[in-house]
């Protein structure tokens, strides 16, 4: 998986933003091409809810693995996810998942299987016949049916409760249930919107690693979540979204490098941490060098963390400095959300 | 090649097959729905209403009447009551919720989740309307033409088996069928048109009960137009009433049968192109 990263930046209306792309590669951009073929493409996709917008000039090129879509409420994700599924069209611009445009659900749900928020069912269903149902309307005998109906049951731990109404079911039961819904027939796009609602840790922790799982079968897994830490865990990349716009996209250690207002933190555990502190303080680019309270690491802000690993490397080997750890700080998607978002949006 | 060897390939290269087994999977999960929800009552009173009365009729007033004066008042309950009321608001409750009530219960989007096309997914939806309108007004009609007759005995069977009672029967029957198709495809059309197709409903009923005062090509575009002829036994319409009897440009049986069913597949074409564009906006209800 190759992934270009470059600037752009966007107006958004009533401020500009930083942003970093996936791939400004504009090879990438033609769905008839090869590439396109592989990924979920959006060509500067707007889309309005009458005067209300949903999401604004959205240009994405999604590449196979798990993508995690961060924003607050209301900044556009679920609405992303209907366009990339054909249950809203775009008021302007393209999407192709995988090549197929969605205005053709009888060949996209073929390969798409998409886990929404709506908490509704067909009234009366069972577990079992949800699920079964949907794999008779793909056109599958009975036979068939039935065994991919308790297979993805099984698969999301669904088996004893298969044969009880959903009505009665829990909120943690029916996600479940939908996410069974979305993978009984063997998809190779996964959609989840906000997946994790509802399930108690022991669920959480099963469905994260089942994602995980798909997203290292090849899949594409597109995921939405308030919960950054978990998102951060398993995510090879994400696209952050504030107001209908895209503010950041790509794998987060690029996506963070970009956010240069926010000098990089990385945290430092070493032999003599007094000595590191004094000789990095020195350097252009270190803005803070902070000692901890325990008195064995440094946390170091810097503007250019290239530098600073570089410059670490001399010290080592110059004043025979012995580490123990050297770990970014704020790394993960839940710092670049706040840097990015946070001073707009306090909470998602 | 020509263009209609063009169009003989074109459909034999579909999918026949898979969309067959898609419309039987729709149909397993609407008839159920169609048949068996509450809110469907009303629809049973329109369709069984009639066979009451008629049974009730039948008990008390078993020592008068003749049977040629009940072929008159069932042509009447069939022509006054089940064409213009029991079939239409009871095709208007089964087809506006088709795709309505998935709305309104936000359970559409499991549909549209599934790998069938749209135009599928409707022609699976309407011939699940059709089935449940045509079974439950085909029982009515032929339970109250039962109830009518049962009474007479021996004159009933004979006027059955060796008069025209057999034809009436089925006549009445065929209609039930062609305004089933013609009703249900214009709701189904207007509820993807409309978010309340109630009164869009009540001026289609305006249009069909007026357009006898119509230049007679605008007759062609209505649905009771070609029904009224097909009806097996005339019944004599004076002042307002002759609105719902008599037919001013009368067409020939093969062109009433053909009228409401191309009328039906033009207002489901419109449709197909419909649900191609519906979104799921469930907030928007």
């Amino acid at each position: 998986m190759s992934i270009t990263t470059g600037y752009r930046v966007q107006g958004t209306g009533n401020k500009n933003v930083v942003s970093a792309s996936v791939a400004t590669d504009s090879k990438l951009r033609h769905s008839g091409g090869a590439v396109a073929e592989d990924r979920i493409v959006l060509e500067n996709v707007s889309k309005f809810y009458g005067e209300v917008l949903g999401v604004n000039r959205v240009n994405l090129s999604i590449p196979p693995g798990v993508t995690g879509l961060v924003g607050p409420n209301g900044s556009g994700k679920t609405t992303l996810m209907n366009l990339m599924t054909g249950l809203i069209h775009p008021t302007e611009g393209r999407v192709t998942v995988l090549g197929i445009s969605p205005t053709r659900p009888e060949e996209l749900f073929r390969r798409v299987g998409y886990c929404t928020q709506f908490d509704s069912f067909p009234k009366g269903v069972t577990g079992f016949s949800f699920v079964y149902n949907t794999l008779r309307l793909h056109g599958l005998d009975d036979r068939e049916s039935v065994r991919l109906a308790h297979e993805a049951l099984e698969r999301v731990g669904m088996t004893e409760p298969a044969l009880r109404r959903v009505a009665g079911y829990s909120k943690g039961m029916r996600q479940r249930i939908r996410l069974a819904q979305a993978i009984c027939h063997h998809p190779t796009v996964l959609i989840l919107d906000e997946p994790l609602n509802g399930l108690d840790p022991m669920a959480r922790a099963e469905s994260l690693e089942l994602f995980q799982a798909l997203g290292r079968e090849g899949l594409h897994v597109i995921i939405s979540s308030h919960i950054l830490h978990e998102l951060d865990k398993m995510s090879d990349q994400v696209v952050l979204m504030s107001s209908g716009y895209v503010v950041a996209e790509g794998q987060i250690h690029a996506v963070r490098t970009e956010v240069k207002e926010h000098p990089m933190q990385i945290l430092i555990r070493c032999s003599d941490p007094n000595l590191l502190a004094s000789r990095v303080f020195a350097q252009d680019h270190v803005v803070e060098a902070k000692l901890n309270e325990d008195g064995k690491g440094v946390l170091v802000r810097t503007r250019d963390a290239d530098a600073f690993y570089l410059l670490l490397n001399q010290l080592v080997v110059k004043e025979k400095l012995s580490l123990e750890t050297v770990a970014p700080a704020d790394d993960d998607v839940n710092s670049v959300y706040q840097y990015l978002i946070g001073s707009e949006n306090k909470t998602i | 090649m020509t263009r209609l060897a063009r169009l003989r390939t074109t459909l034999a290269e579909q999918p026949w097959e898979l969309w067959t087994r898609q419309i039987a999977a729709i149909l397993r999960m609407d008839l159920r729905k169609n048949f068996l929800s509450r809110r469907g009552i009303w629809i049973y009173l329109l369709a069984f209403a009639p066979v009451v009365i008629i049974t009730l009729h039948a008990i008390i007033d078993r020592r008068s009447g003749s049977m040629r004066e009940d072929t008159e008042v069932l042509a009447g309950i069939f022509q006054f009551f089940y064409l213009r009321l029991g079939i239409f608001f009871g095709c208007l409750g089964i087809f506006t919720w088709l795709f309505r009530g998935e709305i309104i219960e936000k359970s559409l989007h499991y549909y549209f989740l599934a790998p069938v096309k749209r135009e599928v997914l409707l022609m699976g939806k309407f011939v699940g309307g059709l089935l449940t309108s045509v079974t439950l007004f085909g029982l009515g009609v032929f339970a109250s033409f039962a109830m009518m007759y049962l009474r007479f005995g021996d004159a009933a069977q004979y006027y059955v088996f060796n008069g025209p009672g057999m034809g009436q029967l089925l006549a009445y029957l065929g209609i039930t069928v062609l305004a089933c198709i013609g009703f249900g495809s214009v709701f189904l059309a207007l509820s993807l048109l409309f978010k309340n197709p109630i009164i869009p409903a009540i001026l289609v009923l305006g249009w069909e009960t007026f357009t006898p005062v119509l230049p007679s090509i605008v007759q062609h575009f209505s649905i009771t137009y070609y029904l009224k002829q097909l009806c097996p036994v005339s019944i004599p319409g004076e002042g307002f009433l002759a609105l719902f009897t008599v037919v001013s440009q009368p067409v020939g049986t093969v062109a009433a049968v053909l009228g409401p069913i191309v009328l039906a597949a033009l207002v489901l074409l419109l449709a197909c192109k419909l649900v191609r564009k519906l979104e799921i906006s469930y907030v928007a209800e």
